[in-house]
Protein backbone atom coordinates (compact mmCIF):
# COMPACT_ATOMS: atom_id res chain seq x y z
CA UNK A 1 0.00 0.00 0.00
CA UNK A 2 2.69 2.44 1.06
CA UNK A 3 4.67 1.53 -2.06
CA UNK A 4 1.66 2.37 -4.22
CA UNK A 5 1.04 5.63 -2.34
CA UNK A 6 4.68 6.73 -2.58
CA UNK A 7 4.94 5.72 -6.24
CA UNK A 8 1.86 7.79 -7.00
CA UNK A 9 3.37 10.83 -5.23
CA UNK A 10 6.64 10.47 -7.11
CA UNK A 11 4.86 9.90 -10.42
CA UNK A 12 2.78 13.05 -9.97
CA UNK A 13 5.85 15.05 -8.97
CA UNK A 14 7.73 13.97 -12.11
CA UNK A 15 4.70 14.43 -14.32
CA UNK A 16 4.40 18.01 -13.04
CA UNK A 17 7.98 18.57 -14.17
CA UNK A 18 7.18 17.24 -17.63
CA UNK A 19 4.02 19.32 -17.92
CA UNK A 20 5.90 22.46 -16.96
CA UNK A 21 7.63 22.30 -20.34
CA UNK A 22 5.41 20.00 -22.44
CA UNK A 23 7.11 21.20 -25.62
CA UNK A 24 9.93 18.70 -24.98
CA UNK A 25 7.51 15.80 -25.33
CA UNK A 26 7.16 16.92 -28.95
CA UNK A 27 10.76 17.94 -29.50
CA UNK A 28 11.93 14.41 -28.80
CA UNK A 29 9.51 13.15 -31.45
CA UNK A 30 11.45 15.06 -34.06
CA UNK A 31 13.91 12.26 -34.78
CA UNK A 32 11.35 9.53 -35.57
CA UNK A 33 9.35 11.99 -37.68
CA UNK A 34 12.49 12.71 -39.69
CA UNK A 35 12.93 8.98 -40.29
CA UNK A 36 9.30 8.79 -41.34
CA UNK A 37 9.51 11.69 -43.78
CA UNK A 38 13.07 11.50 -45.07
CA UNK A 39 14.07 7.85 -44.76
CA UNK A 40 10.95 5.72 -45.24
CA UNK A 41 10.57 6.78 -48.92
CA UNK A 42 13.94 5.09 -49.55
CA UNK A 43 12.55 1.81 -48.30
CA UNK A 44 9.62 1.93 -50.69
CA UNK A 45 12.11 1.42 -53.52
CA UNK A 46 13.48 -1.64 -51.74
CA UNK A 47 10.08 -3.35 -51.44
CA UNK A 48 10.33 -7.01 -52.36
CA UNK A 49 13.73 -7.75 -50.76
CA UNK A 50 13.73 -10.35 -47.94
CA UNK A 51 11.96 -8.94 -44.88
CA UNK A 52 10.30 -6.09 -46.76
CA UNK A 53 7.17 -7.24 -48.61
CA UNK A 54 6.56 -4.94 -51.57
CA UNK A 55 3.89 -2.29 -51.08
CA UNK A 56 3.88 -2.87 -47.32
CA UNK A 57 7.17 -1.34 -46.23
CA UNK A 58 5.38 1.20 -44.00
CA UNK A 59 3.70 -1.63 -42.05
CA UNK A 60 7.12 -3.14 -41.31
CA UNK A 61 8.94 0.12 -40.72
CA UNK A 62 6.60 1.87 -38.26
CA UNK A 63 6.57 -0.77 -35.48
CA UNK A 64 10.37 -0.79 -35.64
CA UNK A 65 10.50 3.00 -35.65
CA UNK A 66 8.49 3.02 -32.42
CA UNK A 67 11.04 0.65 -30.87
CA UNK A 68 13.72 3.10 -31.96
CA UNK A 69 11.80 5.91 -30.26
CA UNK A 70 11.49 3.79 -27.11
CA UNK A 71 15.25 3.18 -27.17
CA UNK A 72 16.49 6.71 -27.84
CA UNK A 73 13.61 8.71 -26.39
CA UNK A 74 14.03 7.09 -22.97
CA UNK A 75 17.80 6.71 -22.98
CA UNK A 76 18.66 10.25 -21.89
CA UNK A 77 16.25 10.72 -19.00
CA UNK A 78 19.18 10.26 -16.60
CA UNK A 79 20.20 13.89 -17.08
CA UNK A 80 17.15 15.07 -15.15
CA UNK A 81 18.15 12.79 -12.29
CA UNK A 82 21.67 14.26 -12.16
CA UNK A 83 20.07 17.66 -11.71
CA UNK A 84 18.06 16.31 -8.78
CA UNK A 85 21.18 14.74 -7.27
CA UNK A 86 23.13 17.98 -7.57
CA UNK A 87 20.47 20.14 -5.94
CA UNK A 88 20.13 17.66 -3.07
CA UNK A 89 16.56 16.65 -3.95
CA UNK A 90 17.36 12.93 -4.01
CA UNK A 91 19.14 13.10 -0.64
CA UNK A 92 16.13 14.93 0.76
CA UNK A 93 13.84 12.15 -0.47
CA UNK A 94 16.17 9.49 0.94
CA UNK A 95 15.99 10.84 4.50
CA UNK A 96 12.18 10.75 4.44
CA UNK A 97 10.37 7.44 5.01
CA UNK A 98 9.52 7.23 1.28
CA UNK A 99 10.00 3.74 -0.17
CA UNK A 100 13.23 3.58 -2.18
CA UNK A 101 11.77 1.81 -5.24
CA UNK A 102 9.03 4.48 -5.44
CA UNK A 103 11.65 7.17 -6.13
CA UNK A 104 12.70 5.34 -9.32
CA UNK A 105 9.30 3.85 -10.18
CA UNK A 106 7.68 7.29 -10.18
CA UNK A 107 10.24 8.37 -12.76
CA UNK A 108 10.20 5.36 -15.10
CA UNK A 109 6.40 5.26 -15.13
CA UNK A 110 6.35 8.95 -16.11
CA UNK A 111 8.88 8.19 -18.85
CA UNK A 112 6.75 5.27 -20.06
CA UNK A 113 3.63 7.44 -20.22
CA UNK A 114 5.41 10.17 -22.19
CA UNK A 115 6.72 7.51 -24.57
CA UNK A 116 3.26 6.04 -25.12
CA UNK A 117 1.84 9.47 -26.00
CA UNK A 118 4.65 9.85 -28.55
CA UNK A 119 4.02 6.35 -29.96
CA UNK A 120 0.31 7.07 -30.50
CA UNK A 121 1.07 10.40 -32.18
CA UNK A 122 3.74 8.91 -34.49
CA UNK A 123 1.34 6.11 -35.46
CA UNK A 124 -1.40 8.63 -36.24
CA UNK A 125 1.01 10.63 -38.41
CA UNK A 126 1.96 7.41 -40.25
CA UNK A 127 -1.62 6.52 -41.22
CA UNK A 128 -1.75 8.98 -44.18
CA UNK A 129 1.45 7.26 -45.41
CA UNK A 130 -0.56 4.09 -45.91
CA UNK A 131 -0.05 2.37 -42.56
CA UNK A 132 -2.56 -0.38 -41.89
CA UNK A 133 -2.50 -1.64 -38.34
CA UNK A 134 -4.43 -4.19 -36.28
CA UNK A 135 -6.05 -2.11 -33.52
CA UNK A 136 -5.88 -4.80 -30.81
CA UNK A 137 -2.30 -5.57 -31.79
CA UNK A 138 -1.44 -1.89 -31.63
CA UNK A 139 -2.69 -1.52 -28.06
CA UNK A 140 -0.78 -4.64 -27.00
CA UNK A 141 2.34 -3.26 -28.67
CA UNK A 142 2.06 -0.15 -26.48
CA UNK A 143 2.70 -2.38 -23.48
CA UNK A 144 5.81 -3.68 -25.20
CA UNK A 145 7.08 -0.14 -25.92
CA UNK A 146 6.39 0.83 -22.32
CA UNK A 147 8.57 -2.08 -21.16
CA UNK A 148 11.37 -1.02 -23.53
CA UNK A 149 11.04 2.55 -22.25
CA UNK A 150 11.26 1.36 -18.64
CA UNK A 151 14.33 -0.70 -19.52
CA UNK A 152 16.19 2.17 -21.16
CA UNK A 153 15.13 4.70 -18.51
CA UNK A 154 16.35 2.37 -15.76
CA UNK A 155 19.73 1.98 -17.48
CA UNK A 156 19.95 5.75 -17.85
CA UNK A 157 19.06 6.37 -14.19
CA UNK A 158 21.43 3.63 -13.05
CA UNK A 159 24.39 5.29 -14.76
CA UNK A 160 23.28 8.75 -13.61
CA UNK A 161 23.34 7.48 -10.01
CA UNK A 162 26.79 5.98 -10.49
CA UNK A 163 28.39 8.97 -12.26
CA UNK A 164 26.46 11.80 -10.55
CA UNK A 165 27.84 14.17 -13.23
CA UNK A 166 26.75 14.77 -16.83
CA UNK A 167 30.00 14.42 -18.77
CA UNK A 168 30.37 10.62 -18.96
CA UNK A 169 26.63 9.94 -19.21
CA UNK A 170 25.97 10.83 -22.87
CA UNK A 171 28.89 8.81 -24.33
CA UNK A 172 27.96 5.82 -22.15
CA UNK A 173 24.34 5.88 -23.26
CA UNK A 174 25.26 6.37 -26.93
CA UNK A 175 27.63 3.42 -26.72
CA UNK A 176 24.80 1.26 -25.44
CA UNK A 177 21.93 2.42 -27.65
CA UNK A 178 23.68 2.54 -31.02
CA UNK A 179 24.63 -1.18 -31.31
CA UNK A 180 21.28 -2.15 -29.79
CA UNK A 181 19.42 -0.26 -32.51
CA UNK A 182 21.70 -1.37 -35.36
CA UNK A 183 21.40 -5.01 -34.31
CA UNK A 184 17.62 -5.02 -34.11
CA UNK A 185 16.64 -4.71 -37.78
CA UNK A 186 14.83 -1.42 -37.30
CA UNK A 187 16.29 0.60 -40.16
CA UNK A 188 16.78 -2.27 -42.58
CA UNK A 189 15.54 -5.85 -42.18
CA UNK A 190 18.03 -8.29 -40.67
CA UNK A 191 17.08 -10.74 -43.39
CA UNK A 192 19.49 -8.73 -45.55
CA UNK A 193 22.35 -9.24 -43.11
CA UNK A 194 25.16 -11.81 -43.38
CA UNK A 195 24.78 -14.83 -41.12
CA UNK A 196 27.27 -13.63 -38.46
CA UNK A 197 25.36 -10.37 -38.10
CA UNK A 198 22.07 -12.27 -37.82
CA UNK A 199 23.61 -14.46 -35.12
CA UNK A 200 24.81 -11.39 -33.27
CA UNK A 201 21.30 -9.92 -33.45
CA UNK A 202 19.96 -13.03 -31.73
CA UNK A 203 21.66 -12.01 -28.49
CA UNK A 204 20.16 -8.52 -28.75
CA UNK A 205 16.95 -8.45 -26.69
CA UNK A 206 15.57 -5.59 -28.75
CA UNK A 207 15.56 -7.59 -31.98
CA UNK A 208 12.96 -9.81 -30.27
CA UNK A 209 11.00 -6.69 -29.40
CA UNK A 210 11.03 -5.54 -33.02
CA UNK A 211 9.80 -8.96 -34.23
CA UNK A 212 7.04 -8.95 -31.64
CA UNK A 213 5.97 -5.39 -32.49
CA UNK A 214 5.79 -6.18 -36.21
CA UNK A 215 3.70 -9.29 -35.57
CA UNK A 216 1.35 -7.29 -33.32
CA UNK A 217 0.89 -4.52 -35.91
CA UNK A 218 0.07 -7.15 -38.53
CA UNK A 219 -2.32 -8.90 -36.13
CA UNK A 220 -0.43 -12.24 -36.36
CA UNK A 221 -1.32 -13.23 -32.81
CA UNK A 222 -0.29 -16.86 -33.34
CA UNK A 223 3.28 -15.73 -33.98
CA UNK A 224 5.52 -17.17 -31.25
CA UNK A 225 7.70 -14.05 -31.59
CA UNK A 226 5.10 -12.02 -29.65
CA UNK A 227 5.45 -14.12 -26.49
CA UNK A 228 9.24 -14.22 -26.94
CA UNK A 229 9.38 -10.43 -27.23
CA UNK A 230 7.31 -9.86 -24.09
CA UNK A 231 9.26 -12.39 -22.05
CA UNK A 232 12.70 -11.14 -23.12
CA UNK A 233 11.89 -7.45 -22.62
CA UNK A 234 9.83 -8.08 -19.47
CA UNK A 235 12.69 -9.93 -17.77
CA UNK A 236 15.20 -7.34 -18.97
CA UNK A 237 13.07 -4.48 -17.63
CA UNK A 238 12.90 -6.10 -14.19
CA UNK A 239 16.62 -6.87 -14.09
CA UNK A 240 17.77 -3.38 -15.08
CA UNK A 241 15.23 -1.71 -12.80
CA UNK A 242 16.61 -3.70 -9.86
CA UNK A 243 20.13 -2.72 -10.95
CA UNK A 244 19.12 0.95 -10.99
CA UNK A 245 17.53 0.54 -7.57
CA UNK A 246 20.78 -0.93 -6.29
CA UNK A 247 22.64 2.16 -7.51
CA UNK A 248 20.13 4.35 -5.69
CA UNK A 249 20.55 2.43 -2.46
CA UNK A 250 24.34 2.52 -2.87
CA UNK A 251 24.19 6.29 -2.91
CA UNK A 252 23.13 6.00 0.70
CA UNK A 253 25.64 3.53 2.13
CA UNK B 1 20.02 4.67 27.84
CA UNK B 2 19.23 7.74 29.87
CA UNK B 3 15.73 9.06 29.32
CA UNK B 4 16.54 12.54 28.07
CA UNK B 5 19.28 11.69 25.59
CA UNK B 6 18.18 12.35 22.04
CA UNK B 7 21.37 11.26 20.32
CA UNK B 8 23.85 8.86 21.79
CA UNK B 9 26.73 7.43 19.79
CA UNK B 10 29.64 5.19 20.69
CA UNK B 11 32.68 4.91 18.48
CA UNK B 12 30.85 6.00 15.34
CA UNK B 13 33.21 5.53 12.40
CA UNK B 14 33.00 6.00 8.66
CA UNK B 15 35.62 5.09 6.10
CA UNK B 16 35.32 5.66 2.38
CA UNK B 17 37.19 3.84 -0.33
CA UNK B 18 38.73 6.35 -2.67
CA UNK B 19 40.17 5.30 -5.98
CA UNK B 20 43.52 6.79 -6.72
CA UNK B 21 46.35 6.16 -9.09
CA UNK B 22 48.06 2.99 -8.00
CA UNK B 23 45.04 1.40 -6.33
CA UNK B 24 42.38 2.01 -3.78
CA UNK B 25 42.93 3.89 -0.59
CA UNK B 26 40.86 3.90 2.56
CA UNK B 27 39.97 7.33 3.83
CA UNK B 28 38.78 7.61 7.40
CA UNK B 29 36.34 10.52 7.41
CA UNK B 30 35.00 10.01 10.93
CA UNK B 31 37.31 8.28 13.38
CA UNK B 32 35.19 7.01 16.23
CA UNK B 33 32.89 9.63 17.68
CA UNK B 34 31.08 9.57 21.03
CA UNK B 35 28.20 12.00 21.23
CA UNK B 36 25.53 12.69 23.81
CA UNK B 37 22.89 15.19 22.82
CA UNK B 38 20.31 16.03 25.49
CA UNK B 39 16.66 16.69 24.86
CA UNK B 40 15.83 20.30 24.08
CA UNK B 41 19.33 21.61 23.54
CA UNK B 42 21.07 23.09 20.54
CA UNK B 43 24.15 20.98 20.02
CA UNK B 44 26.80 22.56 17.87
CA UNK B 45 29.22 20.50 15.85
CA UNK B 46 31.98 22.95 15.08
CA UNK B 47 34.91 22.38 12.79
CA UNK B 48 36.62 23.33 9.54
CA UNK B 49 35.68 22.04 6.10
CA UNK B 50 36.40 18.35 5.69
CA UNK B 51 36.50 17.69 9.44
CA UNK B 52 33.76 15.06 9.19
CA UNK B 53 30.78 17.18 10.22
CA UNK B 54 28.55 16.40 7.25
CA UNK B 55 29.53 12.74 7.25
CA UNK B 56 28.47 12.46 10.89
CA UNK B 57 25.21 14.25 10.17
CA UNK B 58 24.53 11.95 7.22
CA UNK B 59 25.08 8.91 9.40
CA UNK B 60 22.67 10.23 12.00
CA UNK B 61 20.02 10.87 9.33
CA UNK B 62 20.39 7.27 7.98
CA UNK B 63 21.79 8.53 4.67
CA UNK B 64 25.16 6.90 5.27
CA UNK B 65 25.80 3.56 6.94
CA UNK B 66 28.41 3.75 9.71
CA UNK B 67 31.45 1.54 9.09
CA UNK B 68 31.45 0.67 12.78
CA UNK B 69 30.19 1.88 16.11
CA UNK B 70 26.68 2.23 17.41
CA UNK B 71 24.18 5.00 17.75
CA UNK B 72 20.75 5.67 19.15
CA UNK B 73 18.67 8.48 17.74
CA UNK B 74 15.49 9.32 19.69
CA UNK B 75 15.96 5.96 21.36
CA UNK B 76 15.92 4.08 18.05
CA UNK B 77 18.83 1.92 17.00
CA UNK B 78 20.52 3.46 13.98
CA UNK B 79 21.41 0.06 12.54
CA UNK B 80 17.97 -1.54 12.89
CA UNK B 81 15.26 1.08 13.17
CA UNK B 82 15.97 3.40 10.26
CA UNK B 83 12.29 3.71 9.31
CA UNK B 84 11.38 5.11 12.72
CA UNK B 85 14.35 7.47 12.69
CA UNK B 86 13.41 8.80 9.24
CA UNK B 87 9.83 9.34 10.33
CA UNK B 88 10.74 11.29 13.46
CA UNK B 89 13.86 13.24 12.55
CA UNK B 90 13.95 16.35 10.39
CA UNK B 91 16.99 16.87 8.23
CA UNK B 92 18.32 19.81 6.24
CA UNK B 93 21.43 19.07 4.21
CA UNK B 94 23.97 21.61 3.11
CA UNK B 95 22.57 21.58 -0.44
CA UNK B 96 19.10 22.08 1.02
CA UNK B 97 17.33 19.88 -1.46
CA UNK B 98 14.44 22.08 -2.51
CA UNK B 99 13.15 21.25 -5.96
CA UNK B 100 14.06 24.47 -7.76
CA UNK B 101 11.59 24.28 -10.62
CA UNK B 102 8.69 23.75 -8.21
CA UNK B 103 7.15 26.46 -6.07
CA UNK B 104 7.70 26.64 -2.33
CA UNK B 105 4.16 25.40 -1.69
CA UNK B 106 4.54 22.45 -4.07
CA UNK B 107 7.78 21.51 -2.33
CA UNK B 108 6.23 21.72 1.14
CA UNK B 109 3.07 19.81 0.25
CA UNK B 110 4.98 16.94 -1.38
CA UNK B 111 7.41 16.78 1.55
CA UNK B 112 4.53 16.51 4.02
CA UNK B 113 2.94 13.78 1.90
CA UNK B 114 6.22 11.85 1.84
CA UNK B 115 5.94 11.72 5.63
CA UNK B 116 2.57 10.04 5.19
CA UNK B 117 0.32 13.04 5.78
CA UNK B 118 -2.87 13.29 3.73
CA UNK B 119 -3.24 16.06 1.17
CA UNK B 120 -5.43 18.32 3.35
CA UNK B 121 -3.10 18.16 6.34
CA UNK B 122 -0.14 18.61 3.99
CA UNK B 123 -1.65 21.79 2.57
CA UNK B 124 -2.50 23.05 6.04
CA UNK B 125 1.07 22.50 7.29
CA UNK B 126 2.50 24.09 4.15
CA UNK B 127 0.41 27.22 4.76
CA UNK B 128 1.44 27.26 8.43
CA UNK B 129 5.13 27.11 7.63
CA UNK B 130 4.82 29.70 4.87
CA UNK B 131 3.31 32.01 7.48
CA UNK B 132 5.76 31.13 10.19
CA UNK B 133 8.92 31.63 8.12
CA UNK B 134 7.46 34.77 6.49
CA UNK B 135 7.45 33.20 3.05
CA UNK B 136 3.99 34.29 1.92
CA UNK B 137 5.30 36.90 -0.49
CA UNK B 138 7.29 34.37 -2.52
CA UNK B 139 6.08 30.88 -1.64
CA UNK B 140 3.97 30.58 -4.82
CA UNK B 141 6.94 31.33 -7.07
CA UNK B 142 9.34 28.65 -8.35
CA UNK B 143 12.19 28.17 -5.88
CA UNK B 144 14.83 28.98 -8.50
CA UNK B 145 13.84 32.66 -8.21
CA UNK B 146 14.53 32.80 -4.45
CA UNK B 147 17.38 34.70 -2.81
CA UNK B 148 19.84 32.70 -0.71
CA UNK B 149 18.05 33.57 2.51
CA UNK B 150 14.60 32.79 1.10
CA UNK B 151 15.75 29.41 -0.19
CA UNK B 152 17.30 28.57 3.18
CA UNK B 153 13.99 29.32 4.89
CA UNK B 154 12.25 26.95 2.51
CA UNK B 155 14.93 24.28 3.16
CA UNK B 156 14.40 24.51 6.91
CA UNK B 157 10.61 24.51 6.52
CA UNK B 158 10.98 21.32 4.45
CA UNK B 159 12.97 19.74 7.27
CA UNK B 160 10.40 20.79 9.87
CA UNK B 161 7.17 20.12 7.95
CA UNK B 162 6.32 16.92 9.87
CA UNK B 163 7.06 18.52 13.26
CA UNK B 164 10.03 16.31 14.21
CA UNK B 165 11.40 16.22 17.76
CA UNK B 166 14.95 16.38 16.44
CA UNK B 167 16.23 18.59 13.64
CA UNK B 168 19.60 18.01 11.98
CA UNK B 169 20.91 21.17 10.34
CA UNK B 170 24.02 21.03 8.18
CA UNK B 171 25.63 24.48 8.01
CA UNK B 172 22.33 26.34 7.93
CA UNK B 173 23.75 29.83 7.39
CA UNK B 174 26.79 29.24 5.20
CA UNK B 175 26.94 31.75 2.38
CA UNK B 176 24.14 33.96 3.71
CA UNK B 177 24.16 37.71 4.22
CA UNK B 178 24.21 39.03 7.83
CA UNK B 179 20.48 39.87 7.95
CA UNK B 180 19.47 36.41 6.73
CA UNK B 181 21.82 34.81 9.25
CA UNK B 182 20.37 36.84 12.10
CA UNK B 183 16.85 35.94 10.97
CA UNK B 184 17.64 32.22 10.86
CA UNK B 185 19.34 32.32 14.25
CA UNK B 186 16.13 33.79 15.63
CA UNK B 187 14.07 31.02 14.04
CA UNK B 188 16.41 28.31 15.31
CA UNK B 189 16.12 29.71 18.84
CA UNK B 190 12.33 29.71 18.49
CA UNK B 191 12.40 26.05 17.52
CA UNK B 192 14.43 25.30 20.63
CA UNK B 193 11.93 27.24 22.72
CA UNK B 194 9.23 24.94 21.33
CA UNK B 195 11.13 21.94 22.62
CA UNK B 196 12.83 20.78 19.42
CA UNK B 197 16.31 19.38 19.89
CA UNK B 198 18.70 20.73 17.29
CA UNK B 199 21.94 19.21 16.09
CA UNK B 200 23.73 21.84 14.08
CA UNK B 201 27.00 21.68 12.19
CA UNK B 202 28.83 24.90 11.55
CA UNK B 203 32.20 26.31 10.71
CA UNK B 204 31.35 29.70 12.19
CA UNK B 205 32.58 30.44 15.70
CA UNK B 206 30.10 33.24 16.27
CA UNK B 207 27.21 31.00 15.25
CA UNK B 208 28.23 28.22 17.64
CA UNK B 209 28.81 30.78 20.39
CA UNK B 210 25.46 32.57 19.99
CA UNK B 211 23.21 29.58 19.39
CA UNK B 212 24.53 26.47 21.04
CA UNK B 213 24.09 25.07 24.52
CA UNK B 214 26.78 22.49 23.96
CA UNK B 215 29.58 22.55 21.44
CA UNK B 216 31.74 19.70 20.24
CA UNK B 217 34.80 20.76 18.29
CA UNK B 218 35.64 18.29 15.56
CA UNK B 219 38.87 18.22 13.62
CA UNK B 220 40.18 15.54 11.32
CA UNK B 221 37.30 13.17 12.08
CA UNK B 222 37.71 13.31 15.83
CA UNK B 223 36.00 15.24 18.59
CA UNK B 224 38.69 17.25 20.31
CA UNK B 225 36.73 18.83 23.11
CA UNK B 226 33.11 19.17 24.24
CA UNK B 227 31.47 21.65 26.57
CA UNK B 228 29.25 24.70 26.88
CA UNK B 229 30.58 27.77 25.07
CA UNK B 230 31.40 29.32 28.47
CA UNK B 231 33.26 26.21 29.67
CA UNK B 232 35.25 25.98 26.49
CA UNK B 233 36.20 29.61 26.61
CA UNK B 234 37.16 29.53 30.25
CA UNK B 235 39.28 26.46 29.56
CA UNK B 236 41.48 28.69 27.43
CA UNK B 237 42.22 30.87 30.44
CA UNK B 238 40.62 33.91 32.01
CA UNK B 239 39.37 37.18 30.68
CA UNK B 240 41.60 40.13 30.10
CA UNK B 241 40.90 43.28 32.16
CA UNK B 242 42.65 46.51 31.35
CA UNK B 243 42.52 49.39 33.88
CA UNK B 244 43.62 52.78 32.67
CA UNK B 245 44.87 55.42 35.07
CA UNK B 246 45.80 59.08 34.79
CA UNK B 247 49.46 58.54 35.61
CA UNK B 248 52.02 55.80 35.54
CA UNK B 249 52.50 56.27 39.25
CA UNK B 250 48.88 55.48 40.01
CA UNK B 251 49.14 52.48 37.74
CA UNK B 252 52.17 51.19 39.69
CA UNK B 253 50.32 51.59 42.96
CA UNK B 254 47.30 49.81 41.58
CA UNK B 255 49.49 46.94 40.38
CA UNK B 256 51.01 46.51 43.83
CA UNK B 257 47.59 46.59 45.47
CA UNK B 258 46.04 44.10 43.05
CA UNK B 259 49.00 41.74 43.33
CA UNK B 260 48.52 41.64 47.10
CA UNK B 261 44.76 41.22 47.09
CA UNK B 262 43.86 38.88 44.27
CA UNK B 263 44.94 35.71 42.50
CA UNK B 264 45.46 36.69 38.91
CA UNK B 265 47.18 34.61 36.29
CA UNK B 266 49.09 37.60 35.08
CA UNK B 267 49.44 41.23 36.14
CA UNK B 268 51.41 43.56 33.99
CA UNK B 269 51.73 47.33 33.86
CA UNK B 270 52.47 49.20 30.68
CA UNK B 271 52.53 52.98 30.70
CA UNK B 272 49.31 54.15 32.39
CA UNK B 273 47.49 50.86 32.37
CA UNK B 274 47.37 47.58 34.25
CA UNK B 275 46.68 44.37 32.31
CA UNK B 276 45.16 41.59 34.28
CA UNK B 277 44.41 38.00 33.23
CA UNK B 278 41.74 36.66 35.49
CA UNK B 279 39.00 34.03 35.63
CA UNK B 280 35.45 35.32 35.63
CA UNK B 281 36.49 38.89 34.82
CA UNK B 282 32.94 40.14 34.45
CA UNK B 283 32.07 39.32 38.06
CA UNK B 284 35.40 40.46 39.41
CA UNK B 285 35.37 43.89 37.82
CA UNK B 286 33.03 45.71 40.31
CA UNK B 287 34.95 44.32 43.31
CA UNK B 288 38.24 45.39 41.84
CA UNK B 289 36.94 48.88 41.13
CA UNK B 290 35.74 49.23 44.74
CA UNK B 291 39.11 48.00 45.97
CA UNK B 292 40.93 50.61 43.89
CA UNK B 293 38.48 53.34 44.90
CA UNK B 294 39.00 52.59 48.59
CA UNK B 295 42.69 53.45 48.13
CA UNK B 296 41.86 56.55 46.10
CA UNK B 297 43.35 55.09 42.94
CA UNK B 298 41.03 56.65 40.42
CA UNK B 299 40.34 54.52 37.38
CA UNK B 300 39.75 56.33 34.08
CA UNK B 301 38.50 53.44 31.92
CA UNK B 302 38.17 49.66 32.18
CA UNK B 303 38.10 47.23 29.27
CA UNK B 304 37.04 43.61 29.52
CA UNK B 305 37.83 41.21 26.72
CA UNK B 306 36.77 37.60 26.82
CA UNK B 307 38.39 34.65 25.09
CA UNK B 308 36.62 33.62 21.89
CA UNK B 309 35.97 30.17 20.48
CA UNK B 310 38.73 31.03 18.03
CA UNK B 311 41.10 30.88 20.98
CA UNK B 312 39.55 27.55 21.96
CA UNK B 313 40.09 26.08 18.51
CA UNK B 314 43.63 27.41 18.52
CA UNK B 315 44.35 25.90 21.92
CA UNK B 316 43.10 22.41 21.06
CA UNK B 317 44.21 22.06 17.45
CA UNK B 318 47.21 24.36 17.34
CA UNK B 319 45.68 26.05 14.30
CA UNK B 320 43.27 28.88 13.76
CA UNK B 321 39.96 27.96 12.16
CA UNK B 322 40.26 30.98 9.86
CA UNK B 323 43.65 29.78 8.61
CA UNK B 324 41.99 26.58 7.47
CA UNK B 325 39.41 28.50 5.50
CA UNK B 326 42.02 30.46 3.66
CA UNK B 327 43.76 27.34 2.38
Amino acid sequence: MKMLHDTKLMFIRNMQHTLRSPIFVFVSMFQPLMYLLLFMPLLNGLGGVPGLPSGKTVDVFIPGLLVLQALFGSAFVGFSLIDDIRTGVIERFLVTPVKRPAILLGRVLRDALVLLIQCVLITLVAIPFGLSVNVGGFFLSLLLYALIGITMASISYGFALIYKIEDPLAPTLNTITLPLSLLSGIILPLALAPIWLQDLAKINPFSYAVNAARALFAGNFQNIGIAEGFIVIGVLAIVVFLWGLRSLKKMAS
Amino acid sequence: MIEDLVIETKGLRKTFISKERGGKKEVEAVKGIDLTVRKGEIYGFLGPNGAGKSTTQKMLSTLLCPTSGEAKVLGYDLAKQQEQIRQNVGCVSQAGGADLSSTGVENLVLQAQLYGLDILTAKKYAAEFAERFQMNSFVDRPAQSYSGGQKRRLDIALGMIHHPQLLLLDEPTSGLDPQSRAYLWGEIKKLKAEGVTIFLTTQYMDEADKLCDTIAIIDNGKIIVTGTPAELKSSVGGDTLIFNFLSEETARKAETLLTEKIQAERIQTTDHSVHLNIKDGERMMPDLLRLLDAKNLETQTVTLSRPSLDDVFLKYTGRSLREDERK
